[in-house]
């Protein structure tokens, strides 16, 4: 475990870094925060005998340095909850030292809770009420006051007109602590207590839960039900109760210095009030329990504690806090997560593999990054090659397994996983084991997924590899050769309308002719689309757009970067053939022509397409959906695309807004440096004129944000208005001939739907008022209305 | 109110390494100015047969690719083993250090690192020739980067 700090590279041409002799403050303040932070970590003592070391170190120091310790120690807090009672033991015996500390440190907490709440961390907010939590285990807070918080937490519920995500979030706070509290605080008030469990298990009962499907990795309930989270740790917290609170997976250092800590003062917890419910308030979404493992799936050793226990539920906890700590470092992430205490009691491995696919398929999205799971995977299986990457094949085959009932946005992960993963091991897995793929429907999930992946091993690599790693019997799944198909390119095509045309046009692109001479030739293309030659030519012609597209396109075939080259040289030429809404779909027909085999090409020119302005968002998307691309609809590349498409837009208004808000910050200074300036009046001529300037450039920029927002809300309805057709047809085709709605390619559809949702809620919660009254109404089919139904449960 | 607690949440991957790019043109200081807002990595110890197309399938893992500039031999004008990868954010570039850095491609362990950024001729290998300056000197047999060092085949 390297915690190196990066280099002290003295040669940066700035003054050479003297090292400082004397003990600085600074000094004794970074000494101090590695001293706190580096307690509980592999030590040739004791933990006990550090913590009682520390605590001395720390009792000394704080006459000098009382803030700074305090400020450490509520960072640790809320920042390292994985080693939360190693800190909240610290703190015991520091307050039993000094009882003011104590007082200080708990009131510092709870100024930090309020301002994590007001500023929606609710994550870090839940393990500062942990925090809280284990300091009544460790004497410092008063049972009584802890669980008069926890009141105050459970009257949420009885709030009105609040989001149910609000009193979902004060009822977690209380459910997700008792593992760590809940002997003690039943010992000392179990009336109390009682009635506040009561009273969580008729908020259980009837909150909605509508939300629950669109959030669910697989549909079916079996081998593992994905429960909603509140739902399971209720489920946990009720068997705690029935164990009588006895909880032995904790790790609780306190335990060992129960004679020193009893002796301590307790203070009581000031009387904490929920902030109140405000429109700028963002709770966390709601989400699902993701469970592969169980008992019986690990061989040999340990065995896994069962979906309903308290231990399951705090290792889960404990390994998502080291993720979330380390996931900038894979090395240190993974080896943080190996020596996770007390691994010798449980099937580690098989928790840990559970954890990082539970966050790869969480939805709507991941925590973090795909890419960093698969490079922490990889990690892992580095340190632990005897047992880790068996674990992980185990993983992988179950999945494979159950794609039939898996989401269909998760599939894009695993598939994306899988790929990577493999190109990082020469691509070796026992592919005849899914043999079972090749005698179905390709449409089906499984050969479907196999084929996704295949297509994405030979984008890592090159065909041929693909052709001789997989078994002979694979064949129909490796994907086409990514060659391009240039129409006039055979003997066949002389007879083709056009081809005289792509030979001149050939021609003078290689000898190097300007977009003018281009246009020039290609004003005697004819136009289908027309009898008589009256119009000069100026309207849509899609014969010109594929003479010039393909040839260009052929010319530039050999890599990306001359593709991109042709298409910047030629920019003048695309704009003019694009100026009608036409103009622009048929650019996108052409280049799919050309790139049919080639997904990945057709993908990054699509991209420098929209960058370069030759076809608008909306565009792409009507191409999606259009009749032309009916045959690759369900494939995965084609949302790949949609989705990049979106992304641009999204990003496109963020930008301006972004030069908006900076202009409008400029003004302000400028007019409160006006404001503070004295009288000349050059200066103020000046600032006029810089002024009138800025209040010019700020108007454009207004206009410009109003734009694209109303060109982004457009391309989000456009999306939406054609799933409702494409979904609609298929519904009622289904019922007027009796046949079951659930084909492969519905709940691909539905399911991508879904996806739109989930990946850009924010944006789209803008859209409601106009989605309910214009496109999801109550005539809709109800199986589409539901999506959207449950779309608005994910704030609700 | 709290400590960033600094000494625990390192960054390692990201940070700027002690090459320093001995063609760049202008003092230490503004090349780690440059360094230090780049979007730009270097990328080495590539395959001569690894292309843009899988270059580009694997740094898009981490962001939206702006541009990749394939190394060329001076003399021959084919791949000569390294690239630049250029990205729109520096955000996207700083997980490719630390997700896809030390990981495969084409079989082989690649290596990124910060660059001030491409300019026109840096595309070309700087080994006497042609190739990179690292295949000249090197002694082992790699089929993947033209077999035998330079010196090795010369002599």
């Amino acid at each position: 475990m390297s915690r190196r700090r990066h280099s002290d590279d003295n040669n940066d041409g700035s003054q050479p870094h003297k090292r400082r002799r004397t003990s600085e403050p600074i000094e004794i303040e970074d000494r101090l925060e590695s001293l706190i932070c580096r307690v509980g970590e592999k030590s040739t003592s004791s933990l006990e005998s550090n913590l009682e070391g520390l605590a001395g170190v720390l009792e000394a120091d704080l006459p000098n340095y009382k803030s700074k310790i305090l400020r450490i120690l509520c960072s640790v807090a809320r920042l390292l909850p994985e080693k939360l009672s190693v800190y909240t033991t610290l703190v015991g015996l520091l307050n039993a030292r000094n009882y003011n500390f104590g007082g200080e440190f708990v009131e510092a907490m709870i100024r930090q809770l309020k301002e994590t709440l007001k500023s929606n961390l609710y994550t870090e907010a839940v393990y500062l009420v942990r925090f809280l939590s284990d300091l009544v285990n460790c004497h410092v807070i008063a049972a009584p006051s802890m669980v008069a918080m926890f009141e105050n937490f459970v009257s949420v519920t009885q709030e009105e007109d609040i989001p149910q995500v609000r009193s979902d979030w004060y009822v977690y706070a209380v459910l997700s602590n008792l593992p760590w509290v809940g002997k003690e605080l039943y010992e000392k008030k179990d009336v109390e207590m009682d009635r506040l469990l009561n009273q969580i298990e008729g908020y259980l009962k009837r909150r909605q839960k509508i939300h629950v499907p669109m959030l669910q990795v697989w549909t079916a309930e079996k081998p593992h039900p994905q429960e909603e989270y509140l739902d399971c740790i209720w489920a946990q917290v009720q068997k705690l109760k029935k164990d009588r609170w006895q909880e032995r997976h904790i790790l609780r250092p306190y335990i060992a210095f129960d004679s020193v800590l009893c002796e301590a003062l307790q203070h009581n917890l000031p009387p904490f009030t929920p902030p109140a419910h405000s429109d700028d308030a963002v709770y966390p979404m709601p989400r699902v329990v993701f469970r592969m493992f169980d008992y019986t799936d690990a061989p040999e050793g340990p065995v896994m504690p069962g979906s309903h226990s308290v231990e399951r539920f705090v290792i889960e906890e404990n390994l998502h806090c080291i993720i979330n700590s380390h996931w900038r470092e894979r090395k240190t992430c993974a080896a943080q997560l190996l020596s996770y205490p007390g691994k010798n009691k449980i099937p580690l491995n098989y928790h840990i593999v559970e954890v990082i696919f539970g966050e790869l398929f969480q939805l709507p999205a991941p925590p973090h990054i795909d890419v960093m799971y698969t490079a922490l995977l990889i990690e892992l299986c580095k340190l632990q090659p005897g047992s880790l990457p068996q674990v992980l094949a185990q993983a992988t085959e179950m999945m494979y397994m159950r794609l039939d009932t898996m989401n269909t946005v998760c599939i894009d992960r695993l598939i994306n996983w899988f790929s990577h993963h493999l190109s990082n091991f020469q691509f070796r897995w026992s592919w005849d084991d899914w043999a079972d793929c090749l005698t179905q429907d390709l449409e089906k999930p499984k050969p479907k997924f196999v084929k996704e992946v295949l297509e994405k091993c030979m984008r890592l690599s090159y065909h041929q590899r693909i052709v001789d790693i997989v078994p002979s019997g694979f064949s129909a799944l490796i994907p086409a050769e990514p060659l391009c198909h240039y129409k006039y390119g055979d003997e066949t095509s002389g007879s083709l309308p056009g081809f005289a045309e792509s030979t001149t046009v050939g021609n003078a692109i290689k000898n190097r002719a300007s977009n003018e001479e281009i246009l020039t030739i290609l004003k005697d293309v004819p136009n289908p689309n027309q009898e008589d030659d009256d119009d000069e030519g100026e309207s849509f012609n899609p014969l010109k757009i594929e003479v010039f597209l393909q040839t260009l396109l052929h010319l530039a075939a050999k890599s990306f970067s001359h593709s991109f080259s042709a298409l910047a040289k030629f920019h003048e030429v695309l704009k003019n053939l694009t100026e009608s809404d036409e103009g622009k779909l048929h650019i996108l027909r052409v280049l799919y022509d050309f790139w049919k085999n080639h997904p990945q090409m057709t993908a990054v020119l699509v991209d420098k397409l929209i960058r370069t302005q030759i076809v608008d968002c909306a565009t792409v998307a009507n191409w999606i959906f259009s009749t032309d691309m009916a045959q690759d609809f369900t494939r995965f590349y084609v949302w790949e695309i949609l989705h990049s498409t979106i992304r641009k837009m999204n990003k496109h208004v963020q930008k301006i807004q972004k030069e908006l808000d900076e202009a409008k910050e400029k003004l302000e200074k400028q007019q409160n440096k006006k404001r503070d300036s004295g009288d000349e009046e050059d200066m103020e001529k000046n600032s006029e004129d810089e002024e009138g300037q800025l209040e010019e450039q700020i108007e454009k920029l207004q206009e410009k944000v109003e734009s694209a927002q109303s060109e982004q809300k457009n391309l989000f309805l456009v999306i939406f208005q054609r799933f409702i057709m494409l979904l609609t047809e298929h519904l009622v085709r289904c019922e007027t001939s009796s046949i079951d709605i659930n084909t492969p390619w519905y709940k691909n559809c539905i399911e991508r739907l879904q996806q739109i949702f989930l990946m850009h809620h924010v944006i789209i919660q803008q859209y409601v008022g106009t989605l309910e009254n214009l496109l999801f109404t109550a005539e809709l089919d109800h199986h589409i209305l539901a999506v959207y139904q449950q779309f608005c449960a994910l704030q609700l | 109110m709290s400590a960033k607690l600094n000494a625990l949440f390192s960054d390692s991957y990201v940070d700027i390494s002690q090459y320093r790019d001995q063609h760049f043109k202008g003092n230490r200081h503004e090349q780690e100015k440059l360094l230090k807002q780049s979007c730009t990595l270097y990328v080495g110890n590539l395959s001569f047969y690894t292309t843009e197309e899988q270059v580009h399938e694997l740094f898009s893992k981490s962001g939206d690719v702006k541009r990749i500039v394939i190394g060329l031999d001076k003399v021959k004008k084919t791949a000569c083993g390294f690239c630049f990868v250029e990205y729109y954010s520096r955000a996207d570039a700083e997980n490719a250090l630390r997700f896809i850095n030390g990981s495969r491609l084409d079989d082989r362990i690649i290596r990124t690192d910060w660059d001030a950024g491409f300019k026109e001729g840096r595309q070309y290998g700087r080994g006497k020739s042609g190739g990179q300056v690292r295949d000249e000197y090197r002694q082992d047999y790699d089929p993947a980067r033209g077999g035998y060092g330079k010196l090795v085949q010369k002599s």
